[in-house]
């Protein structure tokens, strides 16, 4: 309870029965971040942003669309028609999903330049991976809800691939469906989940990892930390309030992501069919395969990694564990240094050849395969994974800069 | 900073770029189509539904929307585009869906497949698709209509438009693939018996009926366009005010 008493009005009568100021200050306004946030430092609060706005959306769309095999499709058309501004509301969550996975990627790169994942902030990296997975997931059924053809072959394809675990497999797709093909059952179920179950997980996680970037403090460019040096006060000397400074600044970060955001939004919402596949705008069909089967680009890079392994069973392990390893990366990692900046030239070449990999594979996933886009799939899988084995290696006798005490 | 952009781009590339790969198709043309060109959107939308509509709903649409968008007042929205009743038995209203009094079944029966709502074609196909597919129809004997397509083979649409366009046969070219092994495609046509339309005025309709399914795929475009236009300028004002205020608070560090 604040005992200062500094408020005697309403916020005073508030502030003795819940901790209003109190949290204020400890989150916002006596926050202290370092005062040397650059470019990559904005991802964060775009990420808080783009999950409000896909809630927001969300729940607009809710109300007009309907979840049932035969009337989906023919719905979220009449949002686009019909609905009073509904088809803005619906270009804003479908962008929104892509323009979430924009940035949680670039978000989760600046972690790896700057060492943002090691100790002390395993746990916030791991709240981050579980976001990471709780998106996917949420992007996935979410994709299943237009019941276009791609929707429907997308699920049909992704599901199936569970099918490839031995014994429980096939139990285990028709459970995960309701049925045995793609139907209304499977429908209703990821339509639940999506705008319930999952959408109440991620914004858990969200506050459980900014609970705990704030009980550590945040990292920065130069990977020192800010609570080594504190002024008689207790206050880092490198420090700033979050709040003027960071929300100022932040400001400008929204407005140019608002920029890029709306442009797409209102001038290319397909995104030449990757925002929005050309074979969605034809209903769902069970009885007419579409020629390619690719999912959204944000999933490419995984899809890729799947099918560059002959075996499916294998591919689907592999699959999984291109995600499961970057959860084990603060571990994997066993430098000391956090920045890229003092980091080995061998660092900084593994990072290159994961970002050439990561996109590499991301624009292979999205083509229908061939044998020599198959085998460079292989490489840039096996640069994925390189880059793992890499960062274990080189970090246990790494050839450090020296770090600096405080930020200049 | 530069790198920074770079790495953007970078990351953006996958997203952009690779154009979907045809095979060998004729006719094989590029339109652009002009969405202040009234005009040519309501001839469009007669062809539509004297020639196609019969067959193919544009379900997703109603009357007085395309009337309201392509300045047709309901008078000539009842006189020239609604010819169906609805299911009093009364002339369909102008709020109507644009359906058509074709059930599934007998679709099903006497096309092997329903015809598809043609509402969202343009967004699933492509407008230059449907200009070359409407323009490709071939005399072929060994197809049950007798008809062939350069763009979609072995279609199962009769050539509805044969009285307007006539019929024509292909001309046969060659070509070499990646081995090097010549193949044989289609380099033109040649008109057997012509239609009551030139061909420049059968291109012209098809032209105006492309236009139309565009308009229809995505009514409210202009609209969204405006808005976004708007809503960038606003955000350039309100960045410089960020940008400044930003400065503002920040002079004190460092």
């Amino acid at each position: 309870m604040n005992t200062d008493n500094k408020n005697n009005g309403l916020a005073g009568w508030i502030d003795q029965r819940f901790p209003m100021t109190k949290m204020w200050e400890e989150h916002i306004s006596k926050y202290y971040a370092p005062k040397n946030f650059n470019f990559w430092y904005f991802f964060g609060s775009l990420a808080l942003l783009v999950l409000v706005l896909q809630i927001v959306t969300g729940i607009f769309l809710t109300m007009h669309y309907k979840p049932d095999g035969a009337e989906a499709f023919i719905s979220v058309e009449h949002i686009m028609r019909d609905v009073d501004w509904g088809w803005l509301i619906r270009y804003l969550h479908s962008t929104g999903a892509s323009a979430f996975f924009v940035i949680i990627y670039l978000h989760m790169f600046r972690g790896l330049m700057y060492g943002s994942y090691q100790k002390p902030r395993e746990l916030i990296w791991i709240f981050g991976m579980c976001i990471f997975l709780a998106l996917m997931a949420e992007a996935f059924m979410g994709y299943l809800l237009p019941w276009g053809q791609m929707s429907f072959w997308g699920a049909q394809v992704i599901i199936s691939l569970f099918g490839a675990i031995p014994i429980v497999g096939d139990d285990l797709t028709l459970w995960i469906r309701g049925d045995f093909v793609i139907s209304d059952a499977t429908l209703n179920r990821f339509f639940a989940l999506h705008v319930i179950a999952v959408p109440l997980v991620l914004v858990m996680l969200v506050v459980m990892h900014v609970i705990a970037l704030h009980e550590v403090g945040s990292n920065n460019p130069e990977g020192v930390e800010i609570k080594k040096h504190k002024d008689e006060n207790g206050i880092p000397l490198d420090g700033i309030p979050f709040h003027p400074y960071y929300s100022v600044k932040d400001i400008v970060g929204v407005v140019v992501f608002l920029i890029l955001f709306s442009s797409v939004v209102f001038f290319m919402p397909e995104m030449g069919g990757y925002f929005l596949e050309h074979a969605n705008f034809i209903p769902a069909n069970p009885f007419k395969t579409p020629e390619h089967i690719a999912p959204v680009w944000y999933f490419t890079p995984f899809y890729a990694i799947l099918r560059a392994v002959p075996h499916k069973l294998s591919g689907v392990l592999a699959m999984f564990a291109a995600i499961a390893i970057l959860f084990l990366l603060p571990w994997i990692d066993r430098g000391k240094v956090h920045s890229i900046r003092y980091r080995a030239n061998s660092f900084r070449w593994l990072l290159t050849m994961l970002v050439i990999s990561f996109i590499g594979l991301g624009y292979l996933g999205a083509l229908p395969p061939t044998e020599l886009k198959t085998f460079f799939a292989q490489v840039f899988s096996v640069g994925y994974f390189g880059f793992f084995l890499g960062i274990w290696w080189i970090s246990k006798n790494e050839k450090t800069k020296p770090v600096p005490e405080r930020i200049l | 900073m530069k790198k920074t952009l770079i790495l953007i781009a970078g990351l953006l590339l996958p997203v952009i770029g690779f154009a979907a790969g045809g095979g060998a198709s004729f006719p094989n043309d590029d339109i652009t189509i002009d969405w202040d060109d009234k005009a040519s959107m309501q001839r469009g939308v007669r062809t539509y539904v004297n020639y196609c509509m019969g067959c193919h709903e544009v379900s997703y649409s109603r009357y007085n929307r395309v009337g309201a968008d392509l300045e047709i007042d309901d008078d000539q929205l009842m006189q020239n585009l609604i010819f169906t009743t609805d299911k009093y038995g009364e002339k369909t209203k102008v709020g109507a869906l644009m359906t058509n009094t074709m059930n599934a079944d007998y679709a099903a029966e006497a096309f092997g497949i329903v015809p598809p709502d043609l509402s969202l074609i343009a967004r699933s196909r492509g407008v230059d698709w449907l200009y070359n597919y409407l323009r490709g129809f071939y005399v072929d004997e060994s197809r049950p209509y007798g008809m062939n397509n350069g763009v979609f083979e072995k279609v199962g649409m009769p050539h509805v438009l044969a009285e307007l366009q006539g019929y024509q046969v292909p001309k046969m070219g060659t070509r070499l693939n990646s081995d090097g092994e010549k193949y044989e495609v289609i380099v033109g046509f040649d008109i057997v018996k012509p239609g009551s339309l030139s061909p420049s005025e059968y291109d012209q309709t098809i032209h105006d009926l492309v236009g139309f399914l565009d308009y229809v795929s995505e009514p409210y475009r202009q609209t969204r366009q405006n808005v976004g236009t708007g809503v960038l300028i606003f955000l350039f004002l309100f960045l410089i005010l960020a940008y400044f205020l930003k400065k503002e608070f920040w002079k004190d560090i460092h």
